[in-house]
């Protein structure tokens, strides 16, 4: 039984980090319909540079931060310079962000190495945590992590529902010609958009380095888990991605503990009954 | 201006490719050089680099070019790198793969091959030579079950553990590995309880890590590249303590080299391999300094893949100065002298091959210890002499335990 407990906590915080890789890429997509593959790219981009930014100063915080700005940086550089080019063809954008995908992984198997990185965590963070209820230990890092993940999606919520420049980007989602008619500076809404998408995949990949490792490869692995989550989920709603991260997060931890030979094929089971049932995912909305 | 771009982008590349002359000798390169093994690809690479340096950079007046292509651990890419190389650059001879299922798929592609030769870079699956082998696939090195000789006796009989959960690798190399440990482990009496086959490339460990029988008084660990970084750390994390047992390439340079917190968990910890970083001979201190000093941002020592990817690069230059760089006869002449190639390798022995082109090789029993900068190496706690491909049992009856699977051997 306490397997079975443990399991589950395993699954909610993996679930969280599935989130926070996910939520930005859904983020874009809902948007401008960009299926952004080079978003892997992006978070293990800002999981390098949170490394080395915390390794060079020591501050994990500082790490997080960084790796998150960087990131959104290099979102905004892809969409100004790349996929701004092609806005409206889909399909262009989507070749064009493999690409980008391949040469940022080239590169930064250049600039990084193949090593296995860990983010080193501050004291508060490291070892274990006792759960008396259970009688055992449990790593910290892991419990803040779903901390985190809530934090930003109340947080990511609360900027999409209640703000003005949320208000702007549902209104695109909706209408993107209309909005335009009236005068709203679109291009500069994408481009501040892919940046809150880098951002926030630049703190997952800081977060997964925490938790788990980041090396090349990390960013297919991610990619592909955000890709899950979302088509599960729905595209381009918060709610989708909890969702969607939170059934692929467990189901995943499920299928290793007592399935191991068969963990890999569960999560794509999930998918395919998905979409053999509701193609839009479970909280999404049908395309008019 | 659609047109301007093209010219500059044609221009750019064709800059780019260094014209090679006819004369030129072309050797493919097969690595994995993206996803969890990259690191090890990344070394196996220089290794191939070092044994071409060492002749000089050519062979019989010839200059030797290098064609490095990637493939990521699984079969297709093997076969799918190997058909590039043979079909559009028109290599003769081919040092890789890196990983063990792709050794069984290149080792069926060469077949249709028959002019190629392939030579294996560290892939170590057992049946790449050992049922079914192909002529023109040699193997100068071991296969992943003897790599871990002396290792099931070692923890048995020196370090007293009686029972052993296994967690490892879902394909077939970690499960050479584990008959390697098992087929010594089992006969000394112990009992390995369960294993855990995980896919490559997982990264969250975390309930494996607590599904692990609490009784049990060591892990076998078979893991590669940030698959074991992963696990190790998750399992440092969940605050348990029982000592590990290493596979061959999760107790490697490439994983200790890596900044992580396990660190102090794997003091000690045993291991079997035919590389071992810091070895007290002569051959080895030569090799270390070599790669050092070529590698100044390499790994802490020359990792399992760049000594592999090394004597497959080695074997290869030596033979092709033999036959003058002739290929012309399909590469008949050439891998005659592959056949009775003997030469001096890296850690001091004389590498041979038996009749299915497999390497007879020495292997270490190894602990890993911390040097005095700090940083993790290993050091040889045993050497066995001579380990050929059935362990030193008769064949028949090492042929009559079938091949190895996720439930073969099994001793509960």
């Amino acid at each position: 039984m306490t397997l079975f407990f443990v399991v589950t906590l395993n699954g909610l915080t993996l679930a969280a980090l599935y989130f926070l890789a996910a939520s930005g890429f859904s983020l874009i997509f809902g948007l401008m319909r960009t299926v952004n593959m080079a978003h892997g790219a992006l978070l293990l981009l800002g999981g390098y540079i949170g490394w080395s930014v915390a390794d060079a100063t020591g501050l994990w915080a500082l790490g997080v931060f960084a790796g998150g700005l960087g990131a959104a940086f290099a979102g905004a550089l892809v969409q100004i310079g790349v996929l701004g080019w092609m806005q409206g063809d889909e399909l262009r954008q989507t070749l064009a962000s493999i690409a980008i995908s391949i040469i940022l992984a080239d590169l930064m198997l250049w600039i990084w190495g193949g090593t296995t990185y860990q983010v080193r965590t501050p004291d508060w963070l490291s070892g274990g945590m006792r759960i008396e209820i259970l009688g055992i230990g449990y790593a910290k890092v892991r419990l803040y992590l779903m901390a985190f993940a809530l934090v930003v999606g109340v947080a990511l919520w609360l900027f999409i529902q209640k703000t003005r420049i949320g208000a702007v980007i549902r209104a695109g989602v909706d209408d993107q010609d209309m909005l335009r008619a009236l005068g709203y500076p679109i291009n500069r809404i994408f481009v501040l958009v892919f940046a809150m998408g880098g951002m926030l995949a630049g703190m997952a990949g800081v977060i997964a380095g925490s938790a788990l490792s980041i090396a090349p490869g990390t960013d297919l692995q991610f990619l592909l888990s955000s890709l899950v989550v979302v088509i599960v989920g729905g595209m381009g709603s918060v709610g989708g991605a909890a969702l969607g991260a939170l059934l692929i997060g467990l189901a995943e931890q499920y299928g290793l503990a007592y399935a191991p030979t068969y963990a890999a094929v569960v999560t794509f089971v999930i998918m395919v009954v998905v979409l053999a049932v509701r193609p839009q995912g479970l909280l999404g909305q049908a395309e008019a | 201006m659609k047109n301007l771009k093209i010219a500059v982008s044609a221009l750019a590349l064709s800059a780019a490719a260094v014209p090679a002359s006819a004369d030129d000798i072309k050797i493919g390169v097969i690595s994995i050089l993206e996803g969890a093994f990259a690191a090890l690809g990344q070394d196996g690479i220089r290794g191939v680099e070092m044994a071409i340096a060492d002749a000089g950079g050519s062979v019989a007046g010839k200059d030797v070019e290098l064609i490095v292509v990637s493939s990521d651990a699984s079969p297709d890419s093997a076969v799918a790198a190997a058909r590039r190389l043979i079909e559009q650059d028109g290599v003769q001879v081919i040092v890789g793969p890196l990983s063990g299922s792709e050794g069984l798929a290149l080792r069926d592609l060469s077949r249709s091959y028959p002019e190629v030769t392939i030579i294996n870079g560290s892939s170590g699956a057992q049946d790449t030579t050992l049922r079914d082998p192909s002529e023109n696939f040699y193997r100068f090195g071991g296969d992943g079950a003897q790599w871990m000789a002396g290792v099931g006796t070692y923890a048995h009989d020196t370090l007293g553990y009686e029972k052993v959960a296994i967690v490892a690798e879902d394909y077939s190399f970690p499960y050479t590995q584990v008959l390697g440990f098992m087929s010594e482990f089992c006969a000394a009496g112990g009992t390995v309880p369960e294993k855990f086959w995980t896919p490559i490339g997982n990264a969250d460990y975390s309930s494996v890590v607590y599904s692990i029988p609490q009784d049990v008084d060591a892990i076998f660990v078979a893991l590669g590249g940030s698959d074991a970084v992963s696990f190790l750390t998750q399992y440092q994390q969940a605050g348990f303590n029982t000592p590990i047992i290493g596979g061959s390439i999760t107790i490697d340079q490439t994983v200790l080299s890596s900044d992580a917190s396990f660190r102090d968990m794997l003091l000690g910890a045993p291991a079997g391999t035919p590389t071992v970083s810091d070895f007290d001979s002569p051959e080895w201190t030569a090799f270390s300094a070599a790669y050092a000093e070529a590698y100044p941002d390499g790994l802490g020592a020359p990792s399992i893949f760049a000594h592999h990817y090394y004597m497959g690069g080695h074997a290869a230059m030596l033979a092709l100065e033999e036959v003058g760089g002739d290929l012309s006869d399909g590469g008949a002449a050439f891998r005659a002298v592959l056949d009775d190639l003997e030469f001096v390798q890296p850690t001091g022995g004389i590498m041979r091959l038996d009749e299915n082109r497999n390497g007879i090789v020495d292997n270490f029993v190894i602990e890993v210890f911390e040097r005095e900068d700090g940083s993790l190496g290993t050091r040889a706690i045993e050497v066995v002499k001579d380990v050929n491909q059935t362990l030193g049992q008769d064949l028949e009856t090492f042929l009559a335990a079938g091949p190895v699977s996720r439930d073969n051997p099994s001793c509960p």
